[in-house]
């Protein structure tokens, strides 16, 4: 039998082809350990606590009740939203933990698993692997409560809420490929997730998480072009039954997460070994 | 003739860079993720503050044999570990492995402290490449190899560390790779945990490439069958002859300085001297075997009215205690002369092993033996002879022959 033979020096292979192939052979391979991991990561998270699943959506949701709050009162006033405002805030804060999880994700993974990583030789892409399991397994309890509040503001089920599974899985990738691509830079250095953080508070006020995008102005262009507007938008309209105004940029961007996505996941792959050395 | 088993390891000219900045590291770090995407064909030279942590290493490794990696600390062993196992790239040079890598570098690697054991079985098996199938069907096995059923559905935050590493290994003793390394991982735990660590290895070696570094000579020299010294990166032993490359690492130690453990201030070594010695090599006094052993010792008296009892230790290499020169009785000849205890110990015909020994002094008095005066490694000496031996002693022996005349 032909013993399966490894090369280490100091070249990289950077044929596009052959990376993917070893790519996701390694995935493909290490679907066991991604699960693993993840199942790991979600009992011991969830055995040590007692609110457990709760404080996956307790904070989306005290940044909406705090919106629903300015509203009611009047301190600000919001366009009109076409919805309830409680579910518009509701799903917008949702669907924005949801994304801004997702970036965090892989850093997050490949830190954690630091010690694993100047250890022990196994497909570093598992790591991933196992952050969007996790990301699915959170955003799946979020989606619940979602839905749990569309029927309780009488909106009533649509048949376009059946499609909200894929909306999601589009936005996780959407925000795991962002994410990806900072990856490498960020765990040499901190700073990369202190600006994250920062930005993505900022960005969110860009964004129509929590007041929708005004008829005209300099916001309006701003929020036209800001990539995370369709994301978040197309997947509210799919849940309240409305028809998706921002489709064709949703579907643009999405049709460029995909091989985004493949190349940040090569880029992190030929990028490990440098980070292993640097900063495991 | 003996079938040369296929080489499963083959280095070639390796080197590695760190730099001793982090600040700087990190910066070449991200440089270097730029050029890794053209390719990093060019060649690599120092940049500023940086050195060679592996330097031009070369060998090869058949199936069943084991290489100890052996050197000081920082000599580079980790490092080039770990480019074996592919967590870093060389900066120069060439791995080629086949066949399956197994490193027990780390035990119980992807334990979460507050699952249970029977899930970190689960856990660390995946880490090391298992699939869920395989570790169902050794899962009884690995409980009972790791001898910890009773407290198995146990966290493991609370197992002491000895149970934690037998949970790990018991988990990595099940890999069948066809390369195998090991990093001092079987030092901690306690002796039966270590034979059985030394068992298993002896029973996949005859199938697997071994590389073993250890800080630990008696587990090298039972272990391996060759030897690679690094020293600052570069290899400056590298062969078949374990002994010669365990006294070389051990001569790079040069522990000539003696150190004073206890003193009373009632007695005070002025001098100490092998006599006879047929030469020295970088002011060690060298003997050979069953030459004369004979030691000049000067005391100064300070306050003593009898003479004390005096107790010298030959110590090894490793610090075993090897053997006690008699001490002298109490009707002893020697005298305080000139507030001076002056003598020669003699012992007539040395039979310890070539190498390296030290001498450890200790003065007592009275029938408590009240300690006076305590000095570790007051003289190293070296045994000269032609064959490396392991044990400390190579007694003299004659082989008499019986000639058939046993039943009379």
């Amino acid at each position: 039998m032909a013993l399966e033979t490894r090369i280490y020096q100091k070249e990289s292979n950077v044929r596009p082809g052959k990376l993917f192939k070893e790519s996701f052979r390694d995935i493909y391979n290490s679907r066991f350990l991604a699960r693993q991991l993840a199942e790991r990561d979600i009992k011991a998270q969830y055995r040590q606590s007692y609110l457990g699943i709760i404080w996956a959506f307790l904070t989306p949701l005290a940044t909406a009740a705090v919106w629903v709050f300015l509203n009611l009162s009047g301190t600000i006033k919001i366009t009109e939203t076409g919805i309830p405002y409680p579910v518009y805030a509701f799903t917008g804060t949702l669907l924005w933990s949801i994304i801004t999880e997702a970036i965090n994700s892989p850093s997050g993974s490949t830190k954690s698993a630091r010690g694993l990583l100047s250890k022990i030789n196994f497909p570093k892409e598992a790591l991933i692997v196992s952050g969007i399991y996790k990301l699915l397994f959170n955003s799946s309890i979020k989606i619940l409560l979602l839905v749990a509040f569309v029927f309780l503001f009488g909106i009533g089920f649509h048949w376009s809420l059946l499609l909200l599974p894929i909306v999601i899985l589009g936005a996780v990738l959407f925000g795991v490929t962002i994410g990806l691509f900072l990856t490498p830079i960020g765990m040499l250095y901190n700073d990369v997730s202190k600006i994250i953080g920062m930005g993505f508070s900022f960005l969110m006020y860009i964004t129509p998480v929590v007041y929708s995008v005004p008829e005209q102005g300099i916001m309006r262009t701003i929020m036209e072009i800001n990539p995370f507007t369709p994301i978040i938008l197309t997947s509210r309209d799919l849940i309240t039954g409305a028809s998706p105004e921002y489709l064709t940029y949703y579907l643009i961007i999405l049709a460029l997460t995909v091989p985004l996505f493949v190349v940040a996941l090569l880029s992190y792959r030929i990028s490990i070994p440098i980070i292993v050395e640097r900063s495991a | 003739m003996k079938e040369e088993k296929e080489v499963l390891v083959k280095v070639e000219g390796l080197s590695k860079k760190f730099c001793k900045d982090l600040k700087l590291s990190l910066w070449y770090g991200l440089k270097d993720l730029f050029s890794n995407f053209r390719g990093n064909t060019s060649e690599r030279l120092l940049r500023e503050k940086e050195f060679w942590a592996v330097k031009d290493v070369s060998f090869e490794l058949r199936r069943g044999e084991c290489l100890g990696l052996i050197g000081h600390n920082g000599a580079g062993k980790s490092t080039l570990l770990k480019i074996l196992n592919g967590l870093i790239k060389p900066d120069a040079g060439k791995v080629t492995i086949k066949g399956k890598v197994g490193a027990l570098i780390e035990l119980g690697a992807g334990f979460n402290p507050i699952l249970t054991g029977r899930e970190n079985i689960y856990n660390n098996g995946a880490v090391l490449g298992f699939s869920r199938q395989e570790i169902n069907k050794k899962l009884e096995e690995i409980i009972d190899f790791a001898e910890i059923r009773e407290f198995i559905d146990m966290p493991v935050q609370n197992y002491s560390s000895g149970m934690k590493v037998r949970l790990g290994f018991a988990v990595a003793a099940q890999m069948e790779p066809d390369v195998l390394i090991i990093d001092e991982v079987l030092a901690v735990g306690d002796l039966g945990f270590a034979l059985k660590c030394i068992k298993t290895i002896d029973r996949i070696l005859p199938n697997t490439a071994i590389l073993f570094v250890s800080h630990s000579m008696p587990m090298v020299s039972r272990i391996c069958n060759q030897i690679l010294l690094l020293n600052q990166g570069e290899a400056i032993f590298q062969g078949t002859n374990v002994s010669k490359a365990i006294d070389l690492y051990y001569s790079s130690f040069s522990s000539d300085n003696s150190n004073v453990l206890f003193d009373d201030e009632s007695i005070q070594l002025e001098k100490v001297e092998l006599l006879n010695v047929e030469g020295y090599e970088r002011n060690i006094p060298q003997l050979k075997w069953r030459d004369e052993f004979k030691i000049h010792f000067i005391f100064k008296n300070i306050n003593l009215n009898e003479i004390p009892k005096f107790s010298i230790f030959i110590f090894d290499k490793e610090q075993r205690p090897v053997a006690l020169l008699e001490e002298n009785q109490e009707n002893t000849q020697i005298e305080i002369r000139n507030n001076r205890i002056e003598f020669i110990l003699k012992h007539k015909e040395i039979q310890l092993s070539k190498g390296f020994y030290y001498l450890n002094l200790y003065v007592s008095q009275g029938r408590i033996e009240a300690p006076l005066l305590r000095i570790n490694n007051v003289l190293v000496f070296q045994i000269l002879h032609e064959t490396d031996l392991w044990p400390s002693f190579l007694l003299n022996s004659e082989y008499e022959s019986i000639n058939g005349e046993i039943n009379k």
